[in-house]
């Protein structure tokens, strides 16, 4: 796979490898945003988030830049805490979906024809049914409502996708000339997976895997906004919303500043897999 | 033929999903029959009644035979058909779902086109932008934002509800159904547009259009003459997948407007573990899914004659 100088001119190779798309770089700068408001709320937040630190449903000011909900609590606080929810739900969901999807995929792309086909088909009809359905089937199967049972619902109901598409990648990969080598060289096909397949197929994965986190967020909001999230003392934006909608005839505000934090980290996660699509496709990349 | 023949084994699949993942919700839905403190000999019976005693694949033999009966028994709650409940639902949801679709194809395939002409005008770049913004905006929040507007400040329509009645005060019911509509079509239309510019884009590259414009053609006269039929092709089955993921997305829709739609049963279903009602709507929705996939697969192979002689979809 590597270019031999000969062919390329080591440094045109550079200076093209060097050039980071902009969406890169402004979905990383959102991100990490979101990531260290979330990690600061571990350490330090402006006000206790429980504690009733202002008059209810206060406008915006320098003491509350999101103003105050209805019983009287920090909105900027709970916003910050729900950076920290919605990125724990999003990097879970994702490393179960993952796991599973991933698991799946590449079992389904070796499996026999037959086996093959139901596997195929099956991940059709997972992803026919919406992520948010399944993943309230399962919050309810689980009986209590806690962060973990919405990381696990959420990462279960995406693995379809992930699998249908690990499964394609495999397969595209299994077709090429160097598996056959690899063969005949005595390769097992467990180590065919970790060093020729694997390595091939990451960049189109982890590109998705970044589109199927702020999908994860979105998710988690839609959840907790249906009251099948994380429980009350955990301040989800989806949450937030649900009770900020019943005084939106007094405070709207209230009902605009989380999904404003939610819908910037969804994009920013879109603009980082958009960059990262342009910068590790390999295809792309050999095609220069 | 083929191709029905694949529509039953989904059918028979997607059953089978379903049976499993309602039989992983917790407790025995005999409980819900019997009051606190009943003894064993009254469990017992209750069990034989919903029939949760038998082995499991007797289970969902009989859970198949009711679907193709159409029987989905009464709520344990209320005590009312379960198949005339949807009924009464599907009243609020096919006429939402469906007016919510027709309205975003008719605002995604004019833009979407124009965006895909016009790439590199400020406003062929502004609509991509917008597009990408749409996809990541929750459709409750924009429920929200739409309420906040128009109902709050504006005061121009009813923030939520149905009229209990149904349709029998028409114009009341349209009001109600206007900013959920709205939402949906906004939500619905930016994915679109990036598939309907996609599929033009790939179109205005391709051979025949060349070949049309070297013959003389506008680019216009081109795209209408060959262009549609091939760029409809992808977009007709994206437009079923979202069309069946709408019916049965609804449900936070349906909860932003406190519509008492199909979404709302399938919630309160939950709340109240009410197991006939969730099978209920569960498997009507997920047959309208796969049937939704169905038609655009014929309607796929009207478009397109090449497309008759070989089977896609479903396990290819």
């Amino acid at each position: 796979m590597s270019l031999t100088p000969a062919d390329t001119p080591q440094p045109t190779a550079i200076s093209v490898r060097r050039k980071i798309p902009l969406s890169l770089i402004v979905g990383g700068l959102i991100v990490g945003l979101h990531l260290l408001a979330g990690i600061l709320t571990i350490l330090w937040t402006p006000y206790e988030p429980t504690a009733m630190v202002g008059g209810r449903l206060a406008e915006p000011s320098i003491a509350h830049w999101a103003g105050t909900d209805r019983l009287g609590r920090d909105l900027f606080t709970q916003i910050l805490i729900g950076a920290r929810i919605a990125l724990e739900v999003g990097s879970g969901a994702v490393l179960v979906g993952a796991g599973i999807g991933i698991t799946l995929g590449t079992l389904a792309a070796f499996a026999t024809r037959t086996l093959d086909d139901v596997f195929a088909a099956a991940f059709d009809i997972l992803i026919a049914f919406p992520t948010l359905l399944v993943a309230m089937l399962i919050v309810t199967a689980s009986q209590t409502a806690s962060l973990f049972t919405a990381v696990l619902a959420i990462g279960i109901a995406g693995s379809a996708i992930i699998a249908r598409l690990t499964r394609i990648l495999v397969k595209r990969v299994l077709s090429m000339d160097y598996i056959v080598a690899a063969r005949v060289a005595g390769s097992s096909w467990p180590s065919i997976v970790f060093v020729h397949v694997l390595p091939n197929i990451w960049p189109t994965l982890i590109v998705n895997l970044a589109l199927q986190f702020g999908l994860a967020a979105m998710a988690e909001s839609s959840l907790s906004y249906l009251g099948l999230g994380a429980p009350p003392p955990n301040a989800s934006w989806g949450r937030l919303l649900q009770e900020a909608q019943g005084t939106v005839y007094t405070a709207p505000f209230g009902a605009i500043a989380p999904g404003l934090a939610l819908v910037t980290l969804v994009i920013g996660m879109n603009l980082l897999a958009d960059g990262l699509r342009a910068f590790a496709d390999p295809t792309r990349r050999r095609s220069r | 033929m083929r191709r029905s023949a694949i529509l039953l084994v989904s059918v028979v699949l997607a059953s089978a999903v379903l049976f499993v993942l309602l039989r992983l919700l917790p407790g025995d839905p005999a409980n819900a029959l019997v009051s606190v403190g009943a003894d064993a000999t009254q469990i017992e019976a209750a069990r034989r009644q919903v029939g949760s005693d038998l082995p499991l694949f007797q289970q969902f033999l009989r859970f198949l035979t009711d679907i193709a009966k159409l029987d989905f028994g009464v709520s344990f709650v209320s005590g009312a058909s379960v198949l005339r409940e949807i009924g009464d639902r599907l009243v609020v949801t096919l006429p939402l779902t469906l007016s919510a679709f027709i309205s975003s194809i008719i605002v995604a395939v004019p833009v979407g086109i124009l965006a895909a002409v016009r790439q590199r005008t400020w406003y062929g770049a502004g609509i991509s932008v917008i597009s990408q913004l749409g996809i990541a905006v929750p459709a409750f929040w924009i429920g929200i934002l739409l309420v906040t507007l128009f109902a709050v400040n504006l005061q121009l329509v009813p923030s939520g509800g149905f009229p209990t009645d149904g349709w029998s005060a028409p114009i009341d019911s349209i009001e109600a159904l206007i900013l959920p509509v709205a939402t949906i079509t906004l939500v619905m239309s930016a994915s679109l547009i990036r598939y309907v510019r996609s599929a033009t884009e790939e179109v205005m590259s391709s051979d025949y259009i060349r070949t049309a414009r070297a013959l003389g053609a506008t680019l216009t006269g081109a795209l209408v003459r060959h262009g549609i039929r091939n760029g409809a092709v992808p977009v007709i089955s994206i437009l079923c997948i979202e069309l069946a993921s709408t019916l049965l997305g609804a449900v936070v829709i349906e909860r932003v407007f406190a519509l008492p739609g199909l979404g709302s049963m399938l919630l309160l279903g939950i709340e109240q573990r009410d197991y006939p009602n969730v099978q209920g709507v569960l498997v009507v929705s997920t047959m309208l899914v796969l049937i939704a996939g169905f038609a655009a697969d014929v309607i796929q192979r009207l478009v397109d004659p090449r497309l008759r002689g070989r089977v896609s979809g479903g396990a290819s």
